[in-house]
């Protein structure tokens, strides 16, 4: 009896500890190492840019004697991975969100990066990001995107990459490879896989087309209701990606992202969507066989237009950590685009091209391919799906999307329509 | 030996005690906390009253998830008590290869729900591919791929429950019926039934519960493809948390209603089957 009495007042004080805890807004104070210098902790978003952020981190550590770790995330349980690692006591000190949707939820984490060092090493004002007058986050590392082609099966297909300046005659050109599938041997396009590791190839980059015209029209650079003008291009390039692609428009559901690199790098296709970030696993073609076009979706005007470039990598220093890691963290970050090893690891091993005045010149070719339509004066496509509204809105144009692909009426793309744009309204309200 | 069973029990208890408060109390309490909370990391809360559970009842999507899961669940409890039902009366047959048959049956509840789900995956739109169609496009064939799929991984598990249970009924009480004139299905039905009723219900409370916490296997055979449509609530609520900034509050309101929900279907359930138990 004695015994369970015992019990209940354990059970009841455990549970009033976990109330106050709950609730209580509780700071994370970082305990700090004894030789006041801080620590940094890391947490990376770049799966494939893990072993050499590590390495950099020891280094880091050999030179300075400050502890660095890094973490890094799974693909795609990055936001997941943040929410558990922020509510430890040692909480990253370096983190990264995606874009101005992303900040939302972080902005009381991030320390204002205006005074900082690494801030005066950016060569532009819009690789930042900017919460009123709060500068929250600043972009490390800036990426393109658009449709890789293998220079040589092109050229097999009777086409260069001259004969394509415009939606139609892309149009033309795929149309005309899968006419003649059988006897070429390959397929104009990659599959166009829904699965989860390739989706966002659509509903996010893909969708960054239709929306990055409107903005554009409208001269604005956020909304919380889109129009959709441009929706029926949208339309004619998914068109043209899922019926001209290896596989059958049905079977996209089950494709995934390592299905489209072996279809590429296996010349069973010529086009495949994708980004610089893409390079290692198509190099195996040969850097004299990779190119890339603008996606082009059949707007006036198109000739113009060049990839799409931009970040969604910005870099936030965890304004709940302790002074002493706060400093470490700006030395670290500061170490890593300034100093020569620094700039050698991000430019060389990860192939990144930096926002910051050291940036090296790039050894990936998919780079080099993309700048030179800048070069050409070309207009780069901004990256505007940071703005979108919610994971949930992509996702349920992710899913409608699949649902045309497989039986491709009108009725059907409504409702592609419709997640488009009343999800945006919806989500858009929802977020608060 | 009562005494000093007494004396020592503290000494066995408070390490499960420990682990018990540590992986279930807090968290349970602190959940409860947070669902009343706007909140970006758990350690870091603003208390907000009940907005949360008023956005998640105004979700229709969960609400269509709970109907679905509560479908679900219904199904797999029929389905799967049955078989295993059988092939329990079936293997204390005493015919050849018992053992074998018991550990094959037995071996895919060994395998994790996400390995299992991506497997099936494979197999069934590997089959649908043949009629131009995918698992993801249809809410149906998520429903009934996930039937096939928690049937057997969860079917081996509770005939080795009622394997046992069968086992310990005694021989005079089949004896006695068979001597007074029952045939077969007399005994099965006035006899080893009544006499299996607390297996019954362990069953039935297992594969209840199961059934509506599905979670890994849902994520992986169909992750609520299409458009959520088959999304059941375990995966909703985790959605719910990660899907949207700022919702974190609204995906742990759910869950506490979530357990409010398991708990009384749960207890509804064992108060119904106790009531059919006989004393031996």
């Amino acid at each position: 009896m004695k015994m369970k009495k015992m019990l209940a007042v354990i059970v009841a004080a455990v549970m009033a500890t976990g109330i106050i805890a709950g609730c209580g807004s509780s700071t994370n104070e970082t305990t700090t190492k004894k030789n006041g210098k801080g620590k940094v902790y890391y947490l990376n978003f770049k799966p494939e840019a893990d072993e050499y952020w590590q390495e950099l981190a020891d280094r880091y550590t050999d030179e300075t004697g400050v502890p660095v770790t890094v973490l890094t995330a799974a693909s795609g349980e990055y936001e997941k991975t943040l929410k558990s690692e922020m509510a430890k006591t040692d909480a990253p000190t370096l983190f990264q969100v995606n874009g101005p949707v992303g900040l939302e939820g972080w902005k009381e984490y991030c320390y204002d990066l205006k005074d900082s060092d690494i801030a005066k090493q950016i060569i532009d004002d819009s690789f930042t990001l900017m919460d009123g007058d709060k500068m929250s986050g600043i972009a490390y590392v800036i990426e393109n995107y658009g449709i890789i082609y293998n220079k040589e099966l092109l050229k097999k297909a009777g086409y260069s990459a001259e004969d394509i300046k415009n939606f139609d005659s892309l149009k033309k050109v795929a149309e005309d490879i899968t006419a003649r599938k059988e006897e070429l041997g390959f397929s104009a396009f990659t599959s166009a896989g829904m699965d989860g590791s390739s989706d966002w190839r659509f509903k996010t980059h893909l969708a960054n087309l239709p929306i990055y015209y409107e903005y554009k029209e409208e001269g604005i650079d956020n909304t919380d209701a889109i129009k959709g003008t441009y929706l029926a291009q949208y339309r004619q390039i998914w068109d043209l990606y899922i019926n001209n692609a290896t596989c059958k428009p049905t079977e996209i559901s089950t494709k995934t992202a390592d299905d489209a690199t072996a279809d590429f790098v296996t010349e069973e296709a010529v086009f495949y969507q994708n980004g610089t970030w893409e390079y290692n696993n198509v190099a195996e073609l040969g850097d004299e066989n990779l190119g890339m076009l603008p996606i082009y979706i059949g707007v006036e005007g198109e000739e113009e237009q060049s990839v799409c470039t931009g970040t969604e990598n910005y870099w936030c220093v965890n304004a709940k950590a302790s002074k002493e890691d706060i400093k470490a963290t700006l030395d670290f970050m500061n170490w890593c685009v300034t100093s020569e090893t620094g700039v050698e690891a991000m430019c060389k091993d990860m192939g990144f091209v930096i926002p910051f005045k050291s940036n090296l010149e790039s050894e990936n070719v998919l780079v080099n391919e993309a700048n030179k339509y800048l070069e050409k004066g070309k207009t780069p496509v901004s990256w505007n799906f940071s703005t979108m509204p919610s994971e949930e809105w992509k996702n349920g144009l992710g899913s409608a999307l699949t649902a045309y692909a497989a039986d491709q009426t009108d009725e059907n793309w409504d409702k592609v329509v419709h997640a488009f744009v009343n999800g945006w309204a919806t989500e858009a309200a929802a977020a608060k | 030996m009562e005494k000093s069973m007494k004396k020592y029990m503290p000494i066995f208890m408070l390490p499960t005690l420990f682990a018990f408060i540590l992986g279930f109390i807090i968290p349970f309490v602190m959940g409860i906390g947070l669902s009343f909370c706007k909140f970006t990391t758990v350690t870091d809360a603003k208390f907000i009253g009940i907005t949360n559970y008023v956005e998640a009842l105004k979700d229709t999507v969960f609400r269509h998830s709970f109907w679905y899961t509560a479908l679900f669940a219904i199904t797999s409890l029929v389905v799967i008590n049955v078989i295993a039902f059988v092939l329990a009366m079936a293997l204390t047959q005493k015919i050849r290869g018992t053992n074998i048959f018991r550990t094959v049956f037995f071996m895919p509840n060994l395998i994790g729900g996400i390995v299992l789900g991506y497997i099936w995956q494979l197999i069934f739109n590997g089959i649908l591919a043949k009629y131009e169609t995918a698992l993801a496009l249809n809410e149906w064939f998520g429903f009934w791929g996930l039937i096939i799929l928690v049937s057997w991984q969860q079917i081996g598990y509770m005939m080795i429950i009622y394997i046992a249970g069968l086992q310990s009924i005694p021989g005079d009480v089949i004896e006695a019926a068979q001597i007074d004139g029952a045939n077969g299905l007399q005994r099965l039905w006035k006899v080893t039934i009544p006499m299996m009723m607390p297996s019954i219900t362990i069953c039935m409370f297992l594969s209840i519960t199961n059934g509506f916490k599905l979670f890994d296997q849902n994520l992986s055979l169909t992750a609520g493809e299409p458009a959520k449509m088959s999304e059941m609530m375990a995966l909703n609520i985790f959605n719910t948390f990660y899907g949207r900034t700022g919702w974190e509050g609204v995906g742990q309101a759910k869950a506490v209603l979530f357990f409010i929900l398991v708990v009384t279907i749960g207890m509804i359930q064992l108060r119904i089957t106790r009531s059919k138990e006989v004393q031996q």
